[in-house]
């Protein structure tokens, strides 16, 4: 099996399945209750917390655990909105948001909030003068995705906190489901508010994430009925899923110290041979991307059946974003980016992760190009 | 990124004479320590500074973990140049520009401590005033109200310029000024008094009275953590004892009018503190105790309390306002621990109307009526259960495995 859709879920490692089984085991009392199991369980909870904050280098008190990224999303930017709304209802973010965050802000738009959605140009960038103009006394709240979903575009999150800096009343949230593990993102240095990191994108298990809410930094609550996450979130925390968290968010660093070169060989590598492809247009820029999405068109081919013919021979990989894909028709991401309809409509993804070999790398794209030549001669 | 040194000055210990010597090995000592987890730094003690090499490591975290030593006055900066003009005025450039953003003026405050160095103080600001000055736009110099300082050091080891600083902890090295035992409930105040005695350089060990089943393990714990987190300022291990007190408090319920019995149950806990202090070789005993904060902190009430030991009795946050402690709280990361809700010894046999005007006799003559009190004081001090803090290792390594 050569699995390259990392970016929609990962395998969870095998020391996190065990933690959890573990946790799940001994520590399945409900953190809350008064009695000597439940103590047992709030203080593992709390050791959980505790190693998560030192390995985001934040205090302790500033990460809420949630269900994963779409729920941190929508809690961060509905949260900054409803709860300063006196002060401005004016949010900016960029046209190549995620669809949990695209559709928290159109959702605010019904709700009357104003929303400029930042251009991208071909590589899926911002620009900087471009947020610097559209800032507004009455401007709460700018949300950008660190790295692209689909293209592995990084946005320059450093430069956006330095313009920021300067005006302390709009908070920043950044969306760093692809990123983390992956791409470097000091919160504290850059000036961040907010941000939000799912596990299951860094070998951890689905139904788990964590939302940086920086001490002082107030947001309504989308969940009442409990005293939970410092009052943002209420709810019985997962706590196994959480520990299990822990550790792959542990893990997954000390990978990426050690192998993250070899990440960025293989994404090299890649890149260079399907650009060699006749057909095949590459769509993640070569400079500012995330060593582990590679997004190209093989044009003439519909997506779906190239991925089910992969398929066939095991190779794993998808049309752009998971929580996308099942809509058909063409990427909204490479649209905004203007690189066509037709490349739109015909884009993979192929997403690695520090398990993938350079081996596995050149067997998918031998694989690849002989399906392509096969359904160049059936199409003839 | 262009600094590559750490230039660490020391506070009021140059001025103390004799002693000085030993502060400063004592403050170096503690440092190496906090320095630990970056194996690669290099460190050297000069005669009024510890220079820190970075050796490619981001200075943010490092600095932040010095600002948690007392003894520490400032941390700048800096980058090293050769000891030449030439290069000393680049590096100075390069320095402005980092710190300048923002900012409109500036000054330069030449240092030659390497007499041999052909140019003198008051040319070498000049000199690399002036340099500043035609490469750059828009900045002017103040000389007496800069926005930013541009340090240069000419040293025998080479020329050190520094243009941003952060302010150290202040005090004095923890270890040069004694022992003292530091009565901690689980409250706001008792762990920022023992932040507040650390930082006038004394060494402290934790004494928690714990009263199963009517304070839980969870009000145990807190205390544990609360410990944990003054590890970061101790400059070493902390001892903390835990001392079982839940025969002493239904005793005292049992045997004294419930409006002394905060008061008598309080001189207990003074009594067991100081057999607690002799020994482990302290001299002191430190609370968090306030003036006029609840009933049970009236002058009065210290005056009750008070005569049952010929200690020294530290309570650096007397004269407080509840806000300023919890400010310093919220800084020195204990806040967060201190609120969680959990009764402690304090509270949870509270009666509902303490006497906020105890007399001294009368206390006397109510502790009279519990006859075994020695005994009892004698079997607590016997059975103290004593565990043992450091920084950046917590006490259950049986949650290790699984994170």
């Amino acid at each position: 099996m050569i699995y390259l859709d990392n970016s929609a879920t990962t395998k969870p490692y095998k020391d996190v399945l065990d933690t959890f089984v573990t946790v799940s085991e001994k520590y399945f009392a409900n953190p809350s209750s008064l009695h000597s199991k439940g103590g047992e369980a709030e203080k593992l909870l709390g050791q959980a917390r505790k190693s998560i904050a030192q390995l985001l280098e934040v205090a302790p008190s500033e990460v809420i655990f949630t269900s994963g990224g779409t729920e941190g999303n929508n809690i961060a930017i509905k949260g900054i909105a409803f709860q300063h709304q006196n002060r401005g209802k004016h949010l900016i973010t960029t046209s190549v948001e995620h669809a949990s965050s695209f559709e928290s802000f159109q959702y605010l738009e019904s709700k009357g909030f104003e929303v400029t959605y930042l251009p991208v140009n071909h590589e899926g960038l911002i620009s900087i003068e471009d947020l610097e103009r559209e800032i507004r006394p009455d401007t709460i709240l700018v949300s950008i995705i660190h790295v692209n979903n689909e293209t592995g575009t990084i946005q320059p999150i450093e430069q956006i906190g330095k313009i920021l800096k300067q005006h302390r009343k709009i908070f920043f949230h950044v969306d760093n489901v692809q990123g983390v593990g992956k791409v470097e993102l000091p919160l504290k240095e850059w000036v961040i508010d907010l941000c939000t990191i799912s596990a299951h994108k860094i070998h951890g298990l689905k139904g788990n994430g964590v939302l940086f809410v920086k001490n002082g930094v107030s947001l309504s609550s989308l969940f009442t009925g409990g005293e939970q996450e410092l009052k943002k979130r209420a709810g019985t925390e997962n706590v196994a899923g959480i520990v299990a968290m822990a550790k792959a968010l542990r893990l997954i660093l000390l990978e990426m110290q050690d192998k993250k070169k070899n990440l960025l060989k293989i994404k090299q590598f890649m890149l260079e041979e399907l650009r060699k492809l006749k057909g095949v247009e590459v769509n993640t820029p070569e400079n500012h991307s995330a060593p582990h999405i590679i997004n190209f068109s093989v044009l003439g081919i519909k997506p779906e059946v190239l991925i089910h013919s992969l398929d066939k021979r095991d190779v794993y990989v998808s049309t752009r974003s998971a929580c996308s894909s099942k809509q058909g028709g063409s990427s909204r991401i490479l649209i905004e980016m203007g690189l066509g309809e037709q490349r739109a409509s015909t884009a993979i993804r192929m997403s690695t992760s520090y398990e993938n070999t350079m081996e596995e790398a050149t067997r998918a794209l031998a694989i690849l190009k002989e399906e392509i030549i096969n359904f160049k001669k059936v199409m003839r | 990124m262009i600094y590559d040194h750490l230039v660490v000055r020391y506070g009021e210990l140059s001025l103390k004479g004799k002693n000085r010597r030993h502060f400063e090995s004592q403050l170096f000592e503690t440092v190496k320590r906090k320095m630990r987890p970056y194996s690669d730094l290099k460190m050297a003690k000069l005669f009024d500074r510890i220079v820190i090499e970075l050796n490619g490591h981001a200075y943010e975290p490092i600095v932040k973990s010095l600002q948690d030593i007392f003894g520490i006055h400032s941390i700048s900066l800096a980058v090293r140049a050769e000891n030449d003009l030439e290069e000393i005025q680049k590096a100075a450039l390069e320095a402005l520009k980092e710190a300048i953003e923002g900012k409109k003026t500036f000054k330069v405050t030449g240092k030659r401590s390497l007499k041999s160095f052909p140019v003198n103080s008051m040319q070498l600001n000049q000199e690399v005033g002036g340099y500043l000055l035609r490469n750059t736009e828009g900045i002017t110099v103040d000389v007496h109200n800069p926005d930013v300082n541009v340090k240069v050091e000419v040293k025998d080891t080479g020329t050190y310029i520094s243009s941003t600083s952060f302010e150290g902890a202040g005090g004095l090295p923890v270890g040069v000024g004694g022992k003292a035992m530091l009565m901690l409930s689980g409250g706001i105040d008792s762990p920022v008094a023992g932040y507040l005695t650390m930082k006038r350089g004394v060494r402290i060990e934790g004494v928690h009275f714990h009263s199963p089943p009517f304070t839980s393990e969870r009000a145990k714990q807190k205390v544990v953590d609360l410990t944990q987190e003054l590890t970061r300022y101790s400059g070493g291990k902390i001892k903390l004892h835990v001392v079982p007190f839940t025969k002493i408090q239904q005793t005292i319920k049992d045997k004294i009018p419930s409006s002394y019995s905060m008061t008598i149950m309080r001189r207990v806990m003074l009594r067991i503190t100081e057999r607690l202090a002799e020994n482990n070789n302290a001299m002191a005993i430190a609370n968090g105790e306030n003036l006029g904060q609840v009933a049970s902190q009236t002058m009065h009430s210290m005056y009750a309390i008070n005569e049952v030991t010929n200690l020294p009795i530290l309570r650096p946050v007397i004269t407080m306002d509840k806000l300023e402690i919890m400010n310093i709280s919220h800084k020195i990361g204990t806040y967060e621990i201190s609120i969680r809700p959990y009764e402690d010894c304090c509270t949870i046999f509270l009666p509902s109307a303490p006497k906020t005007k105890p007399k001294r006799d009368k206390a006397i003559q109510f502790e009279k009526k519990i006859e075994n009190l020695e005994e009892l004081i004698e079997e607590a001090v016997n059975t103290v259960e004593t565990l043992i803090l450091e920084e950046g290792k917590s006490t259950d390594e049986s949650f290790n495995d699984l994170l």
